[in-house]
C-alpha cells in the first residue's frame, strides 16, 4: 500500500536519518535493512581543505535514497528559509524539511516561524514537510499555508519517550483525515513507531532510536517491522477497547453448566 | 579586503565568490553558498562580487535527522 507525498508515491512508511551512526558504511547497511525510500539529510558549513561533505554526499548516492533536506538548527525564519534555498540547488529536490526552533532544551518547533517560514517557501515552489507539534490550530494554518505533509512531534527530538500526547495525536489524525501524517521525533522502541501507525498516522520518520543502538542495522530491521505491523493493524481496523470482560471462548454449550453459573 | 567566512575571519583578495571558492580550495566541491544571509546561486558565482566585511557561508551536504 502505497503513500503519496506531494506527487511522490513512496511504499515505505519508515523515513530514516543519517546522522549518529558509528561509520558511513553501518548506515548505509541500516538504511538498507529499514527499506526506507526516503533519508533526512542536512547541510553544514564546508571546509576547502577538509570537505567532508563529498564524502557523506557519495554514501547517500550509493544508498539510491530519495533525500529529504532538513532546516535543522535554524532558530529564524530567514535562516530557515536561506537554508532551504541552499538545499533546493545541493539537493535538486523541492522538498524540505521544515525546521524552526524555538526552544533549545525540548528543540519544540516555533510554530509561529514555522507557519511563516511555510508559507513563503511554498509560494516559491517547494514542497514543504512541517516538523510541528500535535496542535490542531498550527496544523491548520500550515494546511493554509499550502503544506499537503504533516509532521508532529512525538517527543522531543533524541529524547526516545516515545509518543508524549496520543489523545492529541489521535485528534489530529481525526482532524486531518485526508492529510499525509508523519510521527516525526521522539521515538525510542519499535513499539512507539507500531503505537503510532496503530493510530493511522501514514509513516514515522526516526533517527536516533537506530543510529545510537547497540546494533543499529538489527535496530533497522526491528522498526521495519513494527512500522508496517501497525500499518496493517490499522488497516484491519482493530476492535474497540471495553471496561468489562467478554469470553472469547463460546458460553453455549459449556459442560457443568447449571443454574448455578448464572 | 576582510570578510567572514562559515564564521571565521578571512582576508581575501578574491573579488568574486567564484575567485573565493577557488582561492580557499573548494575546486569542483558539491557546496551551496549564501552571501550576507541570501543565497548566492551557483549560476552567478561569477558575478557575484565579494565586499569587505561580508558574511559568507559555504555549506555542503551532511548528516541530518
Amino acid at each position: 500500500m502505497t503513500i503519496k507525498f506531494y506527487d511522490e508515491e513512496i511504499a515505505s512508511r519508515f523515513l530514516i536519518g543519517t546522522a549518529l551512526y558509528p561509520s558511513p558504511a553501518i548506515m548505509l547497511e541500516a538504511i538498507k535493512a529499514s527499506q526506507a525510500e526516503i533519508v533526512t539529510v542536512s547541510l553544514r558549513r564546508e571546509s576547502g581543505t577538509e570537505q567532508a561533505g563529498q564524502n557523506f554526499w557519495s554514501f547517500i548516492k550509493d544508498s539510491g535514497a530519495k533525500v529529504l533536506p532538513n532546516t535543522a538548527g535554524c532558530k529564524s525564519v530567514k535562516e530557515a528559509v536561506t537554508t532551504a534555498h541552499m538545499a533546493r540547488e545541493i539537493f535538486e529536490t523541492p522538498w524540505v524539511k521544515l525546521e524552526v526552533i524555538g526552544e533549545d532544551d525540548s528543540l519544540q518547533p516555533d510554530v509561529f516561524g514555522l507557519v511563516e517560514a511555510a508559507r513563503i517557501l511554498t509560494e516559491e515552489g517547494f514542497q514543504v514537510f512541517p516538523y510541528t507539534t500535535e496542535d490542531l490550530v498550527v496544523a491548520d494554518k500550515l494546511i493554509a499555508a499550502g503544506c499537503e505533509v504533516l509532521m508532529p512531534w512525538g517527543a522531543p527530538i533524541g529524547s526516545g519517550r516515545g509518543l508524549n500526547n496520543i489523545y492529541g495525536l489521535r485528534s489530529l489524525r481525526a482532524h486531518f483525515p485526508d492529510i499525509p501524517l508523519i510521527v516525526d521525533a521522539g521515538i525510542g522502541l519499535p513499539s512507539h513507531a507500531a503505537a503510532a501507525m496503530e493510530l493511522g498516522y501514514d509513516a514515522v520518520l526516526l533517527n536516533t532510536a537506530v543510529a545510537k543502538a547497540g546494533d543499529p542495522v538489527l535496530m533497522a530491521k526491528a522498526f521495519a517491522l513494527a512500522i508496517e505491523s501497525g500499518l496493517q493493524c490499522y488497516t484491519a481496523d482493530p476492535i474497540e477497547k471495553r471496561d468489562m470482560a467478554a469470553p472469547s471462548t463460546p458460553v453455549a454449550g459449556l459442560p457443568f453448566w447449571n443454574q448455578d453459573h448464572a | 579586503m576582510n570578510i567572514v567566512l562559515n564564521g571565521q575571519p578571512v582576508t581575501t583578495h578574491a573579488a568574486s565568490l567564484a575567485e573565493l571558492l577557488a582561492e580557499q580550495g573548494y575546486g569542483t566541491a558539491k557546496v551551496a553558498t549564501a552571501v550576507n544571509g541570501t543565497l548566492a546561486p551557483a549560476s552567478m558565482r561569477h558575478e557575484q562580487k565579494i565586499e569587505d566585511g561580508d558574511q559568507i557561508e559555504i555549506v555542503a551536504p551532511m548528516q541530518g535527522g
